[in-house]
């Protein structure tokens, strides 16, 4: 008898021990589930990147480079890049090419004086379906070495609303953290501004690799080299201009006729650093005209077009592969969720002037 | 514990090996993808490699659902055990069935959302599957959006369905769990099982 009710008592413990370990099993699961979705362990996701976007942001609009204009063009390859890599567009005669000039403040109305940055983001469609999409930015080089940086350089250089201006101790303390910063601090404070989209090179500022017949890889980086010659402005006449002034640049130079910018690939040699966008190959580095881009016409992103592609620099076609650039690499995070987000209000109907609609609420419309 | 032998009866003892095959592989599978869908929406450095895997397994686990689906109206079932009650028949075949609905829901949606996007959907360098939607900003957003919440309700679901499983495999131990595996069907006759569940019902009510 009392061996009975011993067996069965540990029966009865060993079922608490089997409902104990599959509880684990599960919470452990539920776990794993919770940091892989940054929901627990804090850590730095792509999530983090637009977790400023303030809540009074315009619906429908890109969470950075804001104000832009669509634009569509051909790509004419000029076949020097075949022997680099299988990719069709660098062989092709006419690539069509559809594309976005864009400011890089982040607000969508922001005057066009207020910054130094200037974009072209572009998707080539070649003939085999494959699409090469970019983004290529006026600035030579990245500020930091890698995405975190980023983060930290806009928190170090918000302004404090006590005065008006960056804090200089979290500056300083950025730098330390981030020395190659400098080197774009110093750029930033002396090169000059560009005074027309037409004139200005944009550049990849990432690292790609592409892929040979044979399998050869060649670590490159491009520009778009702009046959139109580069204008600035002095301070004041920068303070004077007009609220759009570098959109109706462009659309007036577009109705004399087409704008045209090279693409120049600039293959690196072993031990650039492929792997640092803060860092500039050496000016020897061999070039090759890969093929020129023709900007025919541009038009309105309300209108479409370019409005809900996502210029995702790592979707790249095959003859192109990424290179590990944690800069590069991270952007694909980040562009997915700020298209997600726009691409959500203007299906959803929650888009106003962003797809053209009229609002007379938007305080900010003009 | 003593065991008992296996006691052949008219429906099968286990489900047949397709199907147990395409069971274990389409759980790596299937587990394996929620965590690539989780990476590539927060991970600052792995998206275009996790997204290179998603696309290509999401399409394989499209295929062998098929299949599976096709297997499964084909061949006849294990039946469940006799200790099992109505509700809790009902509830397991229910959830089965989801299951199999959300196999088959979520590469489609996958399909359809980057479709309706504009984007590729990649397999492999160079091939592509094509466009099964025109592109809209409305189905990309309600797609994208349905594609998330299933994917968590795919997992909700895997994890209760996983629980289930095990605590019939070591605590109800009535030849549930290996009808799905290569073990021999371990059926306890005995009357402590009857005790045993009872008082396992009890423990899962506090």
């Amino acid at each position: 008898m009392k061996k009975t009710s011993l067996i069965a008592y540990l029966r009865t413990k060993r079922v608490l021990f089997i409902i104990c370990g599959i509880c684990l099993i599960a919470s452990t699961l539920f776990f794993a589930f919770a940091w892989s979705a940054g929901l627990v362990g804090g850590r730095t996701t792509t999530q983090t990147f637009l977790k400023d976007t303030p809540s009074t942001f315009p619906a429908g609009y890109r969470r950075a480079h804001g104000k832009g204009i669509c634009f569509d063009g051909t790509f004419r390859a000029s076949g020097k890049g075949v022997p680099f890599s299988v990719a069709r567009v660098f062989a092709q005669q006419k690539v069509p090419a559809v594309g976005r000039f864009s400011l890089g403040s982040p607000d969508p109305y922001a005057p066009d004086n207020s910054t130094r940055t200037v974009s072209m983001a572009l998707m080539l469609t070649a003939d085999d379906g494959e699409q090469w999409r970019m983004k290529l930015n006026n600035e030579p080089f990245f500020a930091t070495r890698d995405a975190k940086g980023f983060l930290k350089q806009m928190d170090a250089y918000k302004p404090t609303p006590a005065t008006g201006t960056p804090d200089p101790a979290r500056v300083k303390a950025f730098l330390k953290e981030y020395p190659e910063a400098k080197k774009y601090v110093t750029w930033d404070a002396a090169a000059p501004w560009t005074r027309s989209f037409a004139g200005a090179q944009y550049n990849v500022i990432n690292s790609f690799i592409l892929i040979a017949e044979n399998g050869k890889k060649q670590a490159i980086r491009w520009s778009m080299r702009p046959h139109a010659s580069f204008t600035s402005w002095s301070v004041s006449q920068r303070k004077q201009a007009s609220h759009d002034f570098l959109f109706e640049d462009l659309k007036k130079r577009l109705q004399k006729g087409p704008l045209y910018w090279d693409l120049v690939v600039t293959l690196a040699e072993s031990g650039d650093p492929v792997n640092d966008p803060s860092q500039v190959w050496p000016e020897s580095r061999r070039e090759i005209v890969a093929g020129t881009l023709e900007v025919s016409h541009v038009f309105d992103q309300a209108n479409g077009g370019c409005r809900d592609i996502n210029f995702d620099p790592t979707r790249v076609p095959k003859g192109i592969t990424l290179s590990d650039d944690p800069v590069l690499l991270a952007r694909a995070g980040i562009y997915s969720h700020s298209h997600n987000s726009r691409v959500r209000e203007i299906g959803y109907g929650k888009a106003t002037d962003a797809v053209g609609k009229r609002q007379n609420d938007n305080r900010k419309n003009k | 514990m003593a065991r008992k032998k296996n006691i052949p009866s008219a429906p099968p003892t286990h489900f047949n090996t397709t199907a147990r095959i395409l069971h274990w592989l389409m759980a790596a599978m299937i587990l394996a993808m929620i965590f690539v869908g989780l990476g590539m929406m927060t991970s600052l450095t792995w998206r275009p490699w996790l997204l290179d895997l998603h696309m290509p397994i999401g399409i394989a686990i499209l295929l062998l659902v098929i299949i599976r689906f096709i297997n499964r109206l084909s061949f006849s079932v294990p039946k469940m055990p006799a200790s099992i009650s109505n509700f809790q028949s009902t509830a397991a075949g229910t959830l089965h069935w989801l299951l199999y609905a959300m196999m088959l829901a979520l590469p489609l949606t996958g399909w359809a959302q980057l479709s309706a996007g504009g984007f590729l959907v990649k397999l492999f360098p160079g091939i592509n599957l094509p466009s099964i939607l025109q592109q809209s900003p409305f189905l990309y957003a309600l797609l994208h959006d349905a594609h998330r919440v299933m994917a968590w309700l795919l997992f909700l679901m895997v994890v209760g369905h996983l629980s289930a499983a095990l605590l019939h495999a070591w605590a109800y131990r009535d030849g549930l769990f290996s009808s799905i595996t290569w073990g021999k069907k371990m059926i306890n006759r005995s009357e402590e099982h009857f005790k045993k569940s009872d008082s396992l019902r009890e423990n899962c009510k506090k």
